[in-house]
């Protein structure tokens, strides 16, 4: 009986060993990426740009042209690259201190000169390469290398809903925030990823960006199945999900 | 164009950076060179390129980044403060390799310092402002035609040696208005001429390193993270191995009736032009006077300043700061002359009868040894 392939690897995701921790959501997220630009066709025309932080090496996993940027200036870069180029596809992969700390500025006026850029946000409550550390987006109560009592908003404010502030801007055209939670919220997060994506390529006129709550079991202190469930139980209180622009 | 055009320095460097192929230009209001960003944002759609007003100088510095790591000619501009916050951006363009031109017109410093033309960050410039072992080529014109000689040179030592190149103003440079005769339009792929070198033609490298889509080829990663035991250490070397190429071919500098001067003044940018009326003046009195005038502030004209202190001779330093290129002056006469220096910092514009007095000073004590 012959046996039919279900399942492989896409073209775009290279095949190697992984340097990410188990349970982390950077190899899921990365994969949603490459199936997308399988699939839309574009990766002879695609430029990616790698963040600080663990996703630094997403070049060595994702096999289109790619640059690696100072902290939090992805955006900035990003919009280098499209306005001399407007023809290719500019994608820049951000995690939460990145984005959210210090490359605020730069996400929010891309996204407020309506840059026709898709961002992957990726939103894990930590700064996971230096150690753990909060995030702008840690919630409260969350223990952390520098929150080693929990997060406590008297001196440590709230966890900042950047894609909040984001969607309020007339050049950002689709916002959205998924989970790498489950099969399912991995399957409702391919899609907006692919839409993010899509926007571009059809010329829609301004930044798109899709946030992704990712699990880190390492400075969540967690097995992966547990990390799982603290996502969707408790980090969505803080972050909910669904679409909220566009 | 080949007539000659009255320009102020700001709208003169503009469009010769245009002429010179400039694909894109990123830039955030300061004073005194916002003339090059509204000539910008006037000329550059005009020739169907980009112009992006950034909203800040270390946004600036990073879509010249972008642009650049797409093959792109770009380049930014500011004065002072808005440099110390593009030194980030420049230190990742020399890691990464990178072209990309930075045009400084400084203002007094530190700090916020004031509005008037200074010299006071030639140590940035020359030395890397930001972090890590490299260098920034570093040109000091001293005339608004020079500015405009300097744009395509700039442009073309970025792309032949892929690193970031620093054209280093000041206020009066930028503001004041001179006759120019732009360049002519550049080829595609080929340099431009560099009067300062025997009219030689640059024959640049193509760019298959950038980022243009891995179309039917393998993926190309631009990157200045290099965790693997050893292998920044060879990107180092590498690195200084460049540097010493650019040292030993892309020297320029100027000298004036050195021959037989008993005093050799050294000023770089405006104050250089400000020397020359003082040393002309001092000549007339029948002084022997002459001038070295450093055009590459990095590499620094060590071996020229070497040669001219094999004889004894006093050299007089003149700077618009409290003295940054005297200590580069000092390395290369090492201790064979005496090396003095007069300086005004915090936007003092030194005359030609203030030179010249100093100048005079200085000529007691040779007269009676």
């Amino acid at each position: 009986m012959s046996m039919k392939k279900v399942f492989t690897r896409t073209p775009t995701f290279k095949d190697c060993p992984t340097h990410y921790c188990p349970g982390c959501g950077h190899g899921i997220a990365h994969r949603l990426i490459a199936e997308t630009i399988d699939e839309l066709g574009i990766r002879g025309r695609t430029i990616g740009i790698a963040p600080v932080g663990c996703s630094v090496l997403a070049y060595n996993y994702l096999d289109v042209d790619m640059v690696e940027v100072a902290h939090g200036r992805a955006p900035a870069v990003a919009t280098g690259m499209k306005r001399t180029n407007p023809d290719k596809i500019i994608f820049s992969y951000q995690g939460d201190g990145d984005l959210a700390a210090i490359g605020t500025a730069e996400i929010i006026h891309a996204a407020h000169r309506g840059e026709q850029i898709t961002v992957i946000f990726i939103n894990n409550a930590v700064f996971g390469m230096t150690g753990g550390q909060m995030a702008p987006t840690t919630v409260l109560g969350q223990v952390t290398a520098t929150t080693q009592k929990g997060r406590d908003a008297r001196s440590e404010g709230y966890p900042l809903q950047i894609s909040e502030l984001l969607a309020v801007l007339p050049g950002a055209i689709y916002v959205e925030r998924c989970a790498l939670s489950s099969p399912a919220q991995i399957r409702k997060a391919k899609k907006a990823v692919k839409h993010a994506f899509e926007l571009q390529v059809n010329g829609a006129g301004g930044l798109s960006l899709v946030e992704l709550l990712s699990p880190c079991p390492t400075y969540w202190r967690m097995s992966p199945v547990k990390a799982m469930d603290w996502l969707e139980k408790e980090m969505t209180n803080a972050f909910p999900l669904g679409r909220l622009k566009g | 164009m080949n007539e000659r055009v009255l320009m102020c320095g700001n709208e003169a460097l503009a469009e010769a950076a245009i002429q010179a192929g400039c694909d894109a230009y990123f830039g955030y209001p300061i004073t005194p060179q916002n003339e090059i960003t509204a000539y910008m944002s006037r000329r550059m759609p005009e020739e169907n390129r980009v112009f992006v007003q950034s909203e800040s100088e270390l946004a600036a510095i990073n879509m010249v980044f972008g642009a650049s790591a797409t093959g792109k000619r770009a380049m930014t501009s500011s004065s002072s403060p808005g440099i110390s916050l593009m030194q980030e951006g420049i230190s990742y363009l020399a890691g990464a390799e990178l072209p990309a031109v930075v045009v400084n017109v400084m203002r007094g410093g530190p700090g916020l310092g004031n509005i008037a033309p200074s010299q006071g960050d030639y140590f940035q410039a020359t030395r890397g402002g930001g972090h890590g072992d490299y260098r920034t080529i570093v040109l000091g014109p001293s005339s608004v035609q020079e500015l405009v000689d300097c744009m395509p040179l700039a442009f073309d030592l970025a792309d032949q040696y892929r690193m970031p190149v620093v054209v280093l103003a000041d206020g009066i440079l930028g503001q004041m208005m001179e006759p120019v005769v732009l360049p002519k339009t550049r080829d595609e792929g080929r340099g431009t001429r560099d009067e300062g070198r025997a009219s030689r033609i640059r024959v640049l490298p193509t760019k298959d390193w950038a980022l243009t889509g891995a179309n039917g080829r393998p993926q190309n990663i631009i990157r200045s993270l290099w965790l693997v035991e050893g292998v920044l250490e060879k990107l180092n070397y590498k690195l200084r191995d460049k540097y010493e190429q650019i040292q030993k071919n892309e020297v320029l500098c100027e000298q004036y009736e050195v021959s037989d001067a008993e005093i050799v003044v050294v000023a770089y940018g405006i104050a250089a032009r400000i020397v020359r009326g003082a040393v002309d003046k001092a000549r007339e009195e029948g002084l022997k006077v002459g001038w070295i005038r450093p055009i590459t502030l990095w590499p620094f004209p060590t071996e020229q300043i070497s040669r001219a202190a094999e004889e004894f001779r006093v050299f007089f330093v003149v700077e618009m700061s409290l003295g940054q290129m005297v200590e580069d002056v000092k390395l290369a006469v090492a201790g064979k002359a005496p090396v003095l220096f007069y300086g005004r910092p915090g936007g003092g514009v030194p005359t030609v009868e203030e030179i010249l007095d100093k100048i005079k000073q200085l000529t007691l004590p040779t007269k009676n040894r």
